[in-house]
């Protein structure tokens, strides 16, 4: 049973332990300087400007909002496309209802604006 | 090698996440995380219905699961909008701050 | 034609319009009264659908246990019973009432938007999916449809805090429950390896399941029911919830929504509450399970009918009421016989019918910000609004269960079946918190007959809610007068 995982446990081991006395090493080894840019708060090299409590457009909330649920609709179509081949035209009919519902919703959302940025 | 694990431990495993899923709905008080932690309790049921499923070979259990995201979706759209509204009126998102309704 | 087609055409009715009523909102433009009349014809052709189905020959289901595979097209997911029929066409029936209350209230407060008449729609879909499940897959999208749409409801008046406070704790906890309901469903699931109700009772009856999951299981869906009809533990957000939404909303979730509630109450209890005794069932014998029940059902109408007397708000104090209603209708599920179910119908029935008519007169009178719903505001109704005071009055009387009106004979039945069954005690406790009940119902007539006040509240106009409060006081008034009536209706179409 365990020597089934052996080469896992050893590698997780190495892992780690690489991983460990790098970040020792380089602790006792380097120099230490503080400079602004060293200090402040890591925004993928740009210097960080205002809050990161800013509000932002409501704009992108519903965009985002819509794409949860339009998104996770989806996955219904996952099983029905893998047994396609055995599940034959009723189950190509019965998605195709589903379809027309999903776009009774989005026919909605783009009367009502809500795929309207401005 | 898998399949020698117990159908136990899965539940046990989904019953461990539920439960800290309930404990964050009941000792957190920002109403984003209070609805994360009810993610989670329903995503350790999702849990259990594929383990169980799993164990005993019959398809219920996914078809159930994939309902379940359906709607957890449908109700973080809503939860989110109502959360939404709330802050527009009390700029707030802590549920204690919330009480007018009283008798 | 195969019979089952004509037999799920409520369901296949309400889907239908639900999605169209949406398209219909989306191409009408700026016309509101299309999307009206078309839910209020959607509803109509529902209920029409399930009045047909009853004149068939519908299969009379007391047992899941006893039915096998005999709906073929519906691949046993749903069940197509009397029961099922007639709660159907409440379920119509209390949306149509409020549709028409509707209308000059929710302009009256803030806006009419189109979407409102959409959501009632999806909601009344969600509960025919309730009354017709037989699948736990079936009942868990029916729940979650209708508490889905309830959330929205009851935030409708979005720039009021009340409002949108009520809609986030319904949320919040509605959402909760729903996973502990998950939970419990899961672990059924998990005893039992089916997800179809008569099969489970089935395995049950056959002593196939294992015992360790399904008392967890039972334990966990009494508690997401619990929360869902608001029984005594977990009553605590139905007088906020209530109070913030807006009244006809109100007036709707705490009805229609209620007795959905029960419903698939008494779904999961008929699959899971063997009228027989199981060995193995030790943990969650029918006997526990009753017992269980009577407990939170006497717990329930107590707390609630006397939590009620000191409330000065009357929305909240009807939202108290309420919890206690509950707690009569689960007597007829700890009963647990075929009196203790019709005793539902018939209870479900007269409480739909004085609960809307009481929440749709406190809506016609309140104003825009509903600040005038206390106590001391309706002082001296009988002047400035006789025939609303009147009104209310009758629909008091009939919550209070006095008897010419349908609220006694509603008690009547339940009561009776508590007793058939060996729950005496049960049955004197909820005596005992309906004499309680009068004093609040009591004390708002004497504050609308019998004390003046300097500025009542001015006179109200009614537009289409004079339908549904005639509807109401008909339906009050009628099964008061004739109750055999509604008992030999059910009688004839089972």
């Amino acid at each position: 049973m365990i020597e089934t995982y052996l080469p896992l446990i050893i590698m997780l081991v190495f892992g780690f332990g690489i991983a460990v006395v790098f970040m020792l090493l380089s602790e006792w080894l380097g120099a230490r300087r503080f400079t602004p840019g060293k200090v402040s708060t890591y925004e993928s090299g740009m210097p960080p400007r205002g809050t990161a409590r800013e509000r932002f457009s409501v704009k992108f909330y519903m965009i985002a909002v819509s794409f949860i649920v339009f998104d996770v609709e989806v996955v219904f179509m996952y099983p029905w496309a893998v047994q396609l081949g055995t599940l034959g035209i009723s189950a190509f009919i019965a998605m195709m209802f589903f379809i027309a519902i999903l776009f009774a919703g989005y026919f909605w959302e783009l009367r009502k604006g809500g795929l309207d940025w401005d | 090698m898998l399949e020698s694990i117990p159908l136990e431990y899965y539940l046990g495993l989904s019953a461990i996440i539920f439960a800290i899923g309930a404990v964050g709905v009941m000792t957190r008080k920002n109403a984003i995380i209070i609805f994360m932690s009810i993610e989670l309790m329903l995503n350790a049921v999702n849990l259990t219905f594929i383990s169980i499923s799993s164990f005993f070979g019959n398809t219920g259990g996914p078809i159930f699961v994939l309902f379940v995201m359906a709607v957890a979706a449908a109700e973080a759209a809503v939860g989110l909008a109502i959360v939404l509204a709330l802050f527009r009126l009390k700029k707030t998102v802590y549920v204690d701050e919330v009480n007018t309704l009283k008798w | 034609m195969n019979q089952e087609v004509f037999l799920a055409m409520p369901v296949f009715l309400i889907s239908a319009f639900a999605v169209l009523i949406v398209v219909l909102d989306a191409v009408s433009g700026k016309n509101k009264t299309i999307n009206f009349a078309f839910g209020i014809f959607s509803l109509l052709a529902t209920a029409g659908a399930a009045i047909y189905t009853l004149t068939l020959q519908v299969p009379k289901l007391v047992n899941p246990a006893d039915y096998h595979d005999i709906f073929t097209i519906t691949k046993n997911t749903m069940v197509f019973s009397s029961y099922s029929a007639y709660f159907d066409i409440l379920f119509s029936l209390a949306g149509i009432l409020t549709m028409l209350a509707s209308r000059s209230f929710i302009s009256k407060g803030y806006h009419e938007y189109k979407e409102y008449y959409s959501i009632i729609i999806l909601a009344v879909a969600g509960m025919v999916y309730i009354s017709h499940a037989n699948n736990l897959l079936m009942l868990f999208i029916g729940i979650e449809l209708m508490s889905i749409m309830f959330y929205i409801l009851s935030g409708y008046f979005r720039q009021r805090i009340e409002s949108v406070e009520s809609a986030l704790k319904y949320f919040l906890l509605g959402s909760f429950a729903s996973g502990f309901l998950l939970y419990g469903m899961a672990l059924v699931y998990g005893a039992t390896s089916s997800l179809e109700l008569n099969v489970i009772a089935q395995f049950i009856a056959k002593n196939n399941f294992n015992a360790t999951y399904l008392t967890f299981g039972i334990a966990l869906l009494l508690i997401g029911l619990s929360f869902k009809i608001a029984a005594f533990p977990f009553h605590q957000w139905a007088p906020d919830v209530y109070q913030g939404a807006p009244t006809t909303v109100t007036a709707f979730m705490s009805t229609a929504g209620k007795a959905a509630a029960i419903f698939s109450f008494i779904i999961i209890a008929k699959a899971l509450m063997p009228s027989f005794t199981n060995n193995a069932m030790r943990l969650v014998s029918t006997e526990t399970m009753q017992m269980i029940l009577a407990v939170l059902s006497a717990a329930t109408m107590l707390i609630g009918n006397i939590t009620a007397i000191s409330q000065k708000n009357i929305k909240r104090m009807l939202a108290y009421s309420s919890v206690a209603h509950a707690g009569y209708m689960l007597m007829g599920v700890v009963a647990n016989n075929q009196l203790g179910y019709d005793g539902i119908i018939f209870y479900a029935t007269s409480y739909l019918f004085m609960q809307i008519g009481a929440f749709i007169v406190l809506s016609v009178l309140e104003n825009k910000d509903s600040s005038n719903i206390n106590l001391d505001n309706f002082t001296g109704l009988r002047k400035s609004n006789p025939y609303l005071a009147a009104l209310m009055a009758i629909f008091m009387f009939s919550l209070a269960g006095l008897p010419p009106f349908a609220g006694f004979f509603g008690k009547y039945y339940l009561f009776l079946a508590a007793i058939q069954s060996g729950y005496t005690w049960l049955t004197i406790v909820a005596v005992i918190s309906s004499v309680i009940s009068v004093y609040f119902y009591i004390g708002l007539i004497v504050y609308m007959f019998f004390k003046d006040s300097d500025n009542p509240i001015a006179k109200a106009e009614l537009k289409l809610s004079s339908v549904s409060l005639f509807v109401c006081l008909i339906g009050v008034l009628l099964f008061g007068f004739f109750p055999s009536l509604l008992m030999n209706l059910y009688a004839i179409i089972k």
